[in-house]
């Protein structure tokens, strides 16, 4: 009778120091195994535009951005600062509706409301959400989950910023060069300065606020401010993807508040792989598309995503990049026992 | 006086439905600490269970209630067995996967092309009576007469049975309950089943009063959700005494200000208890847990 066990041991490669960001490299060969990721991604993303068929799939390139950019926002917040935002739709909404405002009421350029947007969205969200940022997981979960919902049905029941109808005649980007690439450097820009953020000093301290916050208060820190910090950058970038969004569809609405802009972006997330920030991205690079190649079948995709978030989660809740991480980082081999 | 009347009488239907809508969610939550975002999906399914077994089977109208209510309650407890049952204890993916359960039902019984005006359950009970100057049919009457069965029911049975005692002993400490030797997974499939045959029962009893549509289960899960958050999560005598709180300031608004508000005042409700009191009016104070 075989009683020989094994298991699977796991070696990180030769080149990591001690922490995940020093490494030490011996060869071009090494150098080229680190950067080659971050390359492809970087070249990949941007040469999306060229390779795509036709303006269709152009255009879904920049909403898959507008939805990375979300879902990067909430992998922020939920997952380095422990604020779970289910209200992703509140962000897209607001930043929508001013740009929207700027736009058609006081005539500013696309490029020049669009940052403002999201400048001012981002405070107006702060300021909303910060007297909730006290509460603590479900609760904050369930507290931003009704505000779109809620934002949605006063604007529907008071009748205001268009009413049912919504704000109609924006004005487009310059052109669709313009429209791909801003969305796309945007999402490149966030992703390496959220993974800058978060190892800085400050990154530290939102990652303490969301493990200990008793211990962040003990050091004479306030939560509160760290929080709405946080809430800041996020709901910021959330607030410049809706502004992009509506200046791509020259329209705003209240299906901007709608469910989607909530639900996508998490599911991208537990699918990417959760605090990675990478791992979003890639989440949305896969849902969006099939969600778009399963238009033809209405509301059922919409099941079909569910059921994928629902696999997600119960089967694989680590997510493809964690996952991919662990693969490429990471000798295995078997060994006895 | 008649207007007084009428805000009465329809204040305490709507009180009372909410009750139903809410009671369910706030037993499961309660039991097994699972915020159920497929409630409202439960609610719909039950409707589209009762409506093909009497339309398309051609059962008795009792018959095809029972027969549907328990369908649901066996949804509710393969979703726990399954799917929730591997989340447990993680809040936030326990809101997400209830709430794709939820999704998927419900886009899905819209894909199969349930939609529209042309799904109706019949009414128990034809007829109409009148209380003072005010009309008011008798599915409305039964609703309230139902509505405050149910609430008895659930405190006899949470009080005198032994499966009732177990669930409350699970809500209340859930370690001690473990030491007691009360299976805790066997009590939130429990709850959990039961939860659904509540949503299927409120459905049952509020779905004759209008059409079966997909919209509905939205906004059952955000009445449900409003009620037990005012009520305090996990407790069933607040979420009845908010209810009738929600359910007198609907029909204020719908009077004073137009129908469209009624959704609003139920949102408005959840976002300032969470702010002011995050666990609710009634709830137990758990302030540590809740927020810094």
């Amino acid at each position: 009778m075989n009683m020989e066990q094994r298991r699977k041991e796991r070696l990180d490669r030769g080149i990591k120091v001690r922490t995940d960001s020093i490494y030490a490299l011996m060869s071009v060969r090494e150098l080229a195994y680190l950067t080659l990721p971050r390359f492809v991604l970087i070249v990949g993303m941007l040469v999306l535009p060229l390779a795509m068929p036709g303006m269709y799939w152009q255009r879904v390139v920049s909403i898959v951005c507008i939805y990375a950019i979300l879902a990067l926002s909430f992998d922020f917040l939920a997952h380095f600062v422990g604020l779970v935002s289910l209200g992703g739709a509140f962000f897209i909404g607001v930043g929508g509706y001013i740009t929207a405002i700027l736009n058609t009421s006081f005539g500013m350029p696309p490029l020049l409301s669009v940052p403002i947007a999201a400048v001012a969205g981002g405070l107006i969200c702060t300021v909303l959400l910060l007297p909730c940022l006290p509460l603590r997981g479900v609760y904050f979960a369930i507290v931003t989950l009704m505000y779109p919902l809620a934002m949605g049905r006063i604007i529907e029941a008071l009748d205001i910023l268009g009413g049912t109808d919504g704000i109609m005649g924006l004005e487009s980007f310059p052109n669709r060069w313009v429209e791909q690439y801003l969305v796309i450097v945007m999402v490149l820009v966030f992703l390496f300065g959220l993974r800058r953020l978060v190892n800085q000093d400050i990154g530290l301290v939102f990652r303490a606020v969301k493990d200990n916050d008793q211990a962040v208060k003990a050091s004479g820190m306030s939560i509160t401010f760290y929080k709405a910090i946080a809430v800041f950058i996020a709901s910021g970038m959330g607030c410049l993807g809706g502004a992009c969004l509506v200046h791509i569809y020259m329209w705003s609405g209240i299906s901007l508040f709608a469910l989607d802009f909530s639900i996508l972006p998490i599911a991208a997330t537990v699918i990417g792989g959760a605090g990675t920030l990478v791992g979003p991205v890639l989440g949305c690079f896969i849902l969006v598309p099939i969600s778009e190649l399963l238009r033809a079948f209405g509301t059922l995709r919409i099941v079909f995503y569910s059921l994928i978030l629902v696999g997600f989660i119960v089967v694989r809740s680590e997510g493809i990049m964690v996952y991919g991480q662990r693969k490429y980082h990471q000798f295995q081999r078997w060994v006895k026992v | 006086m008649e207007a007084t009347m009428d805000i009465l009488i329809y204040g305490l239907v709507n009180s009372t439905a909410l009750a139903l809508i809410a009671l369910g969610f706030a037993l499961v939550y309660g039991i097994s600490r699972i915020p159920n975002f497929a409630h409202g999906a439960l609610y719909v399914i039950t409707g589209f269970f009762v409506w093909s077994l009497l339309r398309g089977a051609g059962l008795n109208y009792f018959v095809s209630i029972v027969l549907g209510m328990v369908i649901t309650g066996i949804i509710g407890a393969l979703m726990y067995q399954f799917i929730l049952i591997r989340v447990r204890g993680m809040a936030i993916s326990e809101i997400i996967a209830s709430y794709a359960i939820g999704l998927a039902i419900l886009e899905g019984l819209r894909w199969w092309g349930f939609k529209g005006m042309s799904n109706t359950l019949p009414v128990f009970w034809e007829g109409t009576i009148m209380i003072g100057d005010v009309p008011i049919d008798m599915q409305r009457i039964l609703v309230v007469v139902i509505g405050v069965a149910v609430v008895a029911f659930l405190w006899v049975f949470t009080h005198f049975t032994r499966i009732g005692l177990a669930l409350r002993g699970m809500a209340q400490d859930e370690r001690a309950a473990l030491m007691l030797g009360i299976d805790s997974d066997l009590m939130a499939l429990v709850a959990m089943a039961f939860g659904a045959m509540l949503a299927g029962l409120a459905a049952v009893l509020l779905l004759p009063l209008g059409n079966i549509v997909v919209e509905k289960g939205y906004n059952v899960l955000i009445q449900a959700i409003a009620v037990c958050i005012v009520g305090g999560l996990g407790s069933w005598m607040g979420a009845v005494l908010a209810s009738f709180l929600i359910g007198f300031a609907q029909i204020l608004t719908t009077v004073y200000l137009g129908a469209h508000y009624q959704m609003v005042v139920a949102l408005l409700a959840i976002i300032l208890t969470l702010i002011l009191r995050p666990s609710g009016l009634f709830g137990r104070q758990k302030e540590l847990e809740e927020r810094v």
